[in-house]
């Protein structure tokens, strides 16, 4: 790494680090400005130019004119955290030994430089990573794939993408509501047998690694008992099983902060109120002791989505299924700087929306938060 | 360093109390010993028994569990029982290794963080959150294909990039103790005292820190062991430990032959590791934090 990197990178933290300090009318026309533009860039390819443009500014203005401060700071930081990320992405992928164009055969110093030309990829890091965002906002395409010849990022990805999130949603959804449900339950009759089986169970979810849990399931539902396809892609059925493999160490400890949710909230004094004044066990626990134990379980949301990525990289191999953690992985083995760069900016800008939304309903759920506006 | 070699043995009182309170736990005691014979099986047993576990032996491919071989042997006719015995090694060094270094940068950028407050304290909690925005799972490939030409399958590259992204939840855990231990008056008397910053971290606010930080220790390792499993299943880990041996015995599983002690002995060691390490850690945070029933920090590490 050379010295400009560094400095560039130091620059970029404290320009980060800065968001903190925006004083609140800034903060509103930055946070605006941000969302429009990330807005803008997004949606596209989708819509093309003027629709998007449009409809991204519509959005950036309602954004700087509706939304609770807190929000506004993290969008101002959502979009330079999201190119930081992709600059630390090139410089780590340059920083790697090898390069797309090294093959067995040493090509021509000359042939080299036509193909760094024509695909975009200069020697130097931080070049490539302006070419590549330069290219992202004017174009508004992630550029050639290196490897996979006559191909771009786009055509590669768009096709992996509703496959990762289908997945992915699946098995939060399935993570969120079977950890809840176990967690009250557990956390309802602490020390009872249910409590002591149901965390005997999410103690064993997270100790054994996923893929072990996927072959055994995979051996059990598709060849034992042939319920479900085994593997591959084709249609909801093959989701089943990949997204329970996803979704169970995120369920085991959605249970236990759940669970320890529910026993802080049923100690509560609203809750012996809300029992004298007669009000059904079911009423008192839905109405009243599930609002506050499930806080913590919507803050978990962004963290829990970050690990069901992290977690489709396996999964994704294990099924054979055409998402989008394979492209990552093979991109990153094979030195395909396009695709890495693509895949690392979908996927960051995905948690990065996600968290955001997260982050608008806690303030939406939150009193403290809601009031505070 | 004189600080804390004085503050050693003053503060074997809190240590006795929270071992007296271990040890009330069943949980945790299980929990510790079956760590400590695993631990100590790995590190003695292949040694004693003299045993090798890369000398192949075309003559004894895929063999089942026999008296010669007590956990069979895999493709290339290797032992097994060596291999796992020694794979544990492995897992277990990168497991204790990238916690120490996790507990070592959580502790420093946290404990500054704390101790510092203001500009300081908002600069590094804003990297801590940004970091936490990653799948952190992108850092830890790129970084492993950093070494992928000097290191190859060595333990180092994996424990340095597992490492790198485990003290996140370190660092705000221990700013979070020292944030609220700091304005207390055995600090303020240190600083009137004339004690520096580095001393009153050391030597006042660290031992005050260290219950949590043992706790969230003990619940890192096994989630570092289950993450170089990953990284072992993509074909980036080390070439020998129970995440590899255990990805070898995912892929050879299929109905017709079952070569099913090549992943039930590994997996069984693994995951009984990382059981130990879990009511370990559980048992120790309610030892140390009567108040907290269960959760708080998450049970295999946290994943984020």
């Amino acid at each position: 790494m050379g010295v400009f990197e560094a400095i560039a990178l130091a620059a970029a933290f404290l320009a980060l680090a800065g968001t903190a300090w925006l004083p609140s009318r800034a903060l509103r026309s930055v946070g605006g400005a941000w969302a429009a533009a990330g807005l803008l860039v997004a949606l596209r390819p989708l819509l093309g130019f003027a629709p998007a443009a449009l409809l991204a500014v519509a959005l950036g203005a309602l954004a700087a004119w509706r939304l609770p401060e807190a929000v506004l700071r993290r969008i101002a930081f959502a979009l330079p955290s999201l190119l930081l990320l992709t600059y630390v992405t090139a410089v780590l992928m340059y920083l790697a030994p090898g390069s797309p164009f090294a093959n067995e055969r040493a090509a021509p110093p000359e042939v080299e430089r036509t193909l760094r030309e024509r695909y975009g990829v200069p020697e130097d890091a931080t070049a490539f990573f302006t070419i590549y965002v330069e290219r992202l906002v004017v174009e508004g395409t992630l550029g050639p794939s290196i490897k996979v010849q006559g191909r771009s990022v786009e055509d590669l990805l768009l096709p992996a993408l509703p496959v990762s999130l289908a997945l992915g949603a699946l098995a939060l959804v399935l993570a969120v509501v079977g950890g809840v449900a176990l967690g009250v339950c557990a956390g309802l009759r602490p020390g009872s047998g249910v409590d002591l089986s149901s965390m005997g169970l999410a103690l064993l979810g997270v100790s054994l690694p996923n893929f072990v849990v996927g072959a055994l399931l995979m051996i059990l539902f598709g060849i034992a008992l042939g319920w479900l396809p085994v593997a591959g892609w084709g249609g909801y059925r093959h989701l089943v099983l990949p997204a329970i493999t996803l979704a169970l160490p995120t369920a085991a400890y959605v249970a236990r902060l759940t669970r320890s949710g529910t026993i802080d909230a049923m100690q509560q004094d609203y809750i012996r109120t809300a029992r004298a004044k007669g009000l059904p066990e079911r009423l008192v626990v839905a109405k009243h002791a599930l609002r506050s134990a499930l806080l913590p379980v919507v803050s978990f949301l962004g963290p829990a989505a970050a690990a069901i990525m992290t977690g489709s990289f396996v999964v994704e191999t294990l099924f054979g299924i055409p998402g989008m953690g394979q492209w990552f992985v093979k991109g990153a083995i094979n030195r395909d700087y396009s695709v890495v760069m693509g895949t690392a900016l979908v996927y960051f800008a995905l948690i990065t929306a996600f968290n955001l939304a997260v982050d608008l309903v806690l303030a939406w759920l939150d009193p403290r938060v809601r009031e505070a506006q | 360093m004189s600080a804390s070699n004085a503050a050693l043995p003053r503060s074997a009182g809190p240590w006795r109390q929270a071992w007296t309170r271990l040890r009330r736990s069943p949980a945790a005691v299980t929990g510790g010993v079956l760590f400590a014979a695993i631990t100590a099986i790995c590190v003695c047993l292949p040694w004693l028994l003299g045993l090798d576990p890369v000398t192949t032996d075309p003559a004894a491919r895929n063999l089942p569990p026999s008296p010669l071989h007590p956990f069979g042997t895999d493709a290339l006719g290797r032992d097994l029982l060596a291999r796992v015995l020694i794979g544990g090694r492995t897992s277990l060094l990168i497991g204790v290794a990238a916690t120490a270094s996790s507990v070592l940068i959580g502790v420093l950028v946290g404990g500054a963080a704390g101790l510092y407050g203001g500009r300081v304290d908002e600069v590094l909690m804003r990297f801590v959150d940004f970091l936490y925005g990653v799948p952190y799972m992108f850092l830890v490939i790129l970084v492993m294909l950093l070494f992928s030409d000097t290191a190859r399958g060595e333990p180092l590259p994996v424990f340095l990039a597992l490492g790198l992204v485990q003290w996140l939840t370190m660092a705000r855990i221990v700013r979070g103790e020292v944030l609220a231990l700091r304005g207390r008056d055995f600090v303020l008397a240190a600083r009137a005292l004339g004690a520096s910053d580095a001393g009153i971290l050391v030597r006042h606010l660290l031992p005050n820190t260290i219950g949590p930080i043992v706790v969230y220790a003990t619940l890192t390792v096994p989630g570092v062991i289950i993450l170089e499993s990953f990284l072992s299943y993509l074909g980036l880990g080390v070439s020998l430990s129970w995440g590899q041996l255990v990805a070898e015995g995912v892929a050879v599983v299929n109905p017709l032959r079952s070569y099913w002690w090549l992943l039930f002995w590994p997996a069984t060691f693994l995951s009984a590791t990382l059981l130990a390490l879990n009511f370990l850690g559980d048992g120790l945070r309610d030892s140390l934090d009567p108040r907290s029933p269960a959760g708080g920090t998450s049970p295999a590490g946290d994943r984020h």
